[in-house]
């Protein structure tokens, strides 16, 4: 597929793709709460640019709303409510030390490659011109999980689990121009409630533990004490 | 219809008048009458499909078949079981001081409301819908499992919270995935993930696709089923939460997140034409069941260890369902009702064991017999009934596939055999002296509300030596839908 061929919508959906799968790496060497939670709210704004454009170039408005959704959820809300919370926790400053940077670094780069390889049964089928997407998508599910394994702080676990949703949302933009609206609504509900939850739970976790270190919730083994 | 919609409207309604008005003494009360009601109108709906076939309601967002519907009715069952028992139980919680009234009212919204979420994820024929409560259901208990604030179970909330999370997502991007497959056969934008469409287009979806939307499925739904090696959340919720959590836990969330894999096994079979996604199954199925067992040895807390137990039963499901022939389906739909009642009832037992005892280490829980023998002879006969001995309805379904092991997979009788046995001890090296032996002096008598436990072991006992020819029917016509023909 030669890019030159494609429409420029979709090279910019591309592009998009690009950036949002870049915008995944910054998150995970990102050792500043406050810059992280910038970065993730960036990629719910190239979230929203490419379901935009996705949504024009389908004709499909329903995609608007779904667009809507992301403005308001991914770029406003959430990271709203993460900044309000760091501020409050007065963790806002902290630095969080990556063990092994460079090898978490290559192994998400590894995962990118995994991602292709996994999606080549889907790009072959897809009628899209975007097909190659499905791959980055499943990267950026892939790169937010490891986020969520190789960091300590509650805060930046949530924003990998958020940076999934990400993904997952990004793949059904691109691979079938959103989902049905009922279901759309219905993800968009459960990522709201989550949302609140997981702020719900800072708390818990500060007044029971003194910190948000996950490293700290270790009293439940198989072994007794 | 009417019954759906009132099946529905009654948790829901549960949810909003807890959540709203908050907690006052007759609470429990009401909740147990919701739960009633709900039970009572599942019974309806079960009924009219029984008689008139399956139902989908005008705008194709709700679809009831033999399938669904005896989980409908056994959801709704052990949702109104647990409500009986869990009044007077959090009452207690609540006497002692474990939780404030600002939580029980959270914990009466919730328990509603996570009613509610595995009723839609069993009625409705959308599969994306099907995700979006099974999730829902994850965020209703993240906060009951978290219930008594300690540092403990704050860590096992998270644990939940996380692990489930991670877990779930896989799965919504198996059903994206099949949705793609389906955008390519299904004619209409919205109809892609109705199971009553999908269904009918299977055959022509590309094999590919599907093949690895199912992987993902099975990931992500298998996270809340309790397969092994994604499991470590199961045992931590089931005993950092309160009782009756445990109970509806492993009683309803487990089979609905099986309930999900086994749907969507049913459309990637015709698509694939080989027996991958069963494959799948049976390895994770005979894994977990093996490294359940295992771990059952290794406990020291009552509840960790029946938790293990459900991990165990539950891979032996997947398991059976991975063989696929009738017998080993209808076998395992039995013992997935077998498994839920029994297991609720174990968990409501143990409930009053931890009050009687006032610990949940099993080293301090001695002479049940002793302190309060109706408790005592309830635990001794759960345990039993768990284990697989006979004439309960475990050892029935254990049997049936067994057979069917033996017809279809021999080689794979010894491992059954060998994990069946290491399970068995593992629960019988502690149960003798938490029930017989001297009690200790601080062992005092409770009130205990036994009635659920013996309802519950009595139709256990009944399916052992009797099943229902109305029961047999549903279970076969089930079976035929799954696999394409019966038993019977």
């Amino acid at each position: 597929m030669l890019i030159a061929t494609l429409s420029l919508p979709e090279q910019v959906v591309l592009m998009l793709a690009a950036l949002i799968l870049l915008s995944s790496f910054l998150m995970l060497a990102q050792v500043r709460l406050d810059s992280m939670i910038n970065t993730f709210a960036l990629q719910g704004l190239l979230l929203f640019f490419a379901t935009l454009i996705m949504a024009l170039i389908s004709g499909k408005y329903q995609l608007l709303i779904s667009a809507a959704l992301t403005l308001f959820l991914k770029v406003f809300f959430i990271p709203n409510k993460l900044r309000g919370l760091v501020v409050r926790l007065d963790i806002n400053r902290e630095i969080e030390s990556i063990t092994n940077p460079s090898l978490i670094m290559l192994f998400a780069a590894s995962l990118v490659l995994f991602s292709y390889y996994v999606a080549l049964p889907i790009r072959a089928l897809s009628l899209l011109a975007t097909r190659n997407t499905i791959a980055i998508s499943l990267a950026v599910v892939l790169i937010g999980m490891l986020m969520i394994i190789s960091r300590r702080k509650a805060v930046t676990q949530v924003v990998g689990f958020m940076s999934m949703e990400n993904g997952l949302f990004f793949a059904a933009v691109v691979a079938t121009c959103g989902m049905p609206m009922v279901v759309e609504l219905g993800i968009a509900f459960d990522v709201l409630v989550a949302a609140i939850l997981f702020g719900v739970f800072f708390f818990h976790i500060r007044t029971e533990i003194g910190s948000l270190d996950t490293d700290r919730l270790n009293h439940l083994t198989e072994v007794e004490k | 219809m009417i019954a759906l919609s009132l099946t529905l409207f009654f948790p829901l309604s549960g949810l909003f008048l807890f959540g709203f008005i908050g907690h006052w003494r007759s609470a429990g009360s009401i909740n147990v009458a919701i739960s009633i009601c709900t039970f009572v109108t599942t019974l309806i709906i079960a009924l009219d499909v029984f008689r008139y076939g399956p139902i989908l309601s005008p705008g194709k967002f709700f679809y009831i078949d033999a399938f669904n519907v005896y989980l409908l009715l056994l959801n709704a069952f052990v949702g109104m079981t647990t409500a009986i028992f869990s009044g007077r139980y959090m009452a207690h919680e609540v006497a002692i001081g474990r939780v404030d009234d600002k939580r029980m009212r959270l914990y009466y919204a919730m328990y509603q409301g996570f009613l509610f979420t595995m009723l839609v994820a069993l009625s409705t024929n959308n599969l994306g819908v099907l995700w979006v409560s099974i999730e829902g259901a994850t965020l209703t208990t993240v906060l009951l499992v978290s219930l008594y604030r300690t540092p403990e179970s704050i860590e096992a909330g998270w644990k939940y919270f996380i692990i489930c999370g991670v877990g779930i997502s896989q799965a919504l991007f198996g059903t994206i995935l099949v949705y793609f497959a389906a955008e390519k056969v299904v004619p209409g934008h919205d109809d892609g993930l109705l199971w009553t469409v999908l269904q009918d287009h299977a055959v022509k979806m590309d094999p590919g696709v599907m093949a690895l939307a199912f992987v993902f499925l099975l990931v992500g739904y298998g996270t809340k089923v309790g397969l092994v090696p994604l499991h470590n959340w199961l045992p931590d919720a089931h005993s950092e939460g309160p009782t009756p959590m445990s109970a509806i836990l492993s009683g309803l969330l487990l089979n609905v997140a099986l309930y999900a894999i086994v749907r969507f096994k049913m459309l990637v079979d015709p698509a694939l034409g080989t027996h991958l996604a069963g494959n799948l199954m049976m390895g994770f199925g005979m894994l977990s069941f093996s490294v359940a067992g295992l771990l059952l040895h290794r406990q020291y807390d009552v509840k960790r260890m029946f938790s293990y137990s459900s991990i165990e039963h539950m891979g032996l499901i997947t398991f059976a369902f991975g063989i696929g022939g009738p017998l080993a389906t209808f076998g395992a739909l039995l013992h997935m009702i077998v498994h839920s009642l029994t297991k609720s009832a174990i968990f409501i037992t143990v409930g009053h064991v931890a009050h009687i005892a006032g610990s949940q280490a099993i080293n301090q829980i001695r002479g049940l017999l002793h302190t309060q023998p109706f408790v005592g002879w309830g635990f001794l006969i759960g345990t039993c009934a768990i284990a697989g001995l006979p004439p309960f309805g475990i050892f029935t379904s254990e049997f049936l596939l067994f057979t069917a092991t033996i017809k279809s997979y021999p080689w794979l009788v010894p491992p059954l055999f060998i994990g069946l046995t290491v399970a068995f001890a593992g629960l019988f090296r502690n149960l003798q002296s938490m029930v017989f032996g001297e009690p200790p002096e601080n062992q005092k008598q409770v009130a205990a509300n036994m009635w659920p436990v013996v309802v519950h072991l009595g139709l256990v006992l009944w399916l052992g030596l009797a099943i229902p020819a109305l029961l047999a029917q549903w279970l076969n016509q089930a079976t035929i839908m799954i696999v394409g023909r019966g038993i019977l």
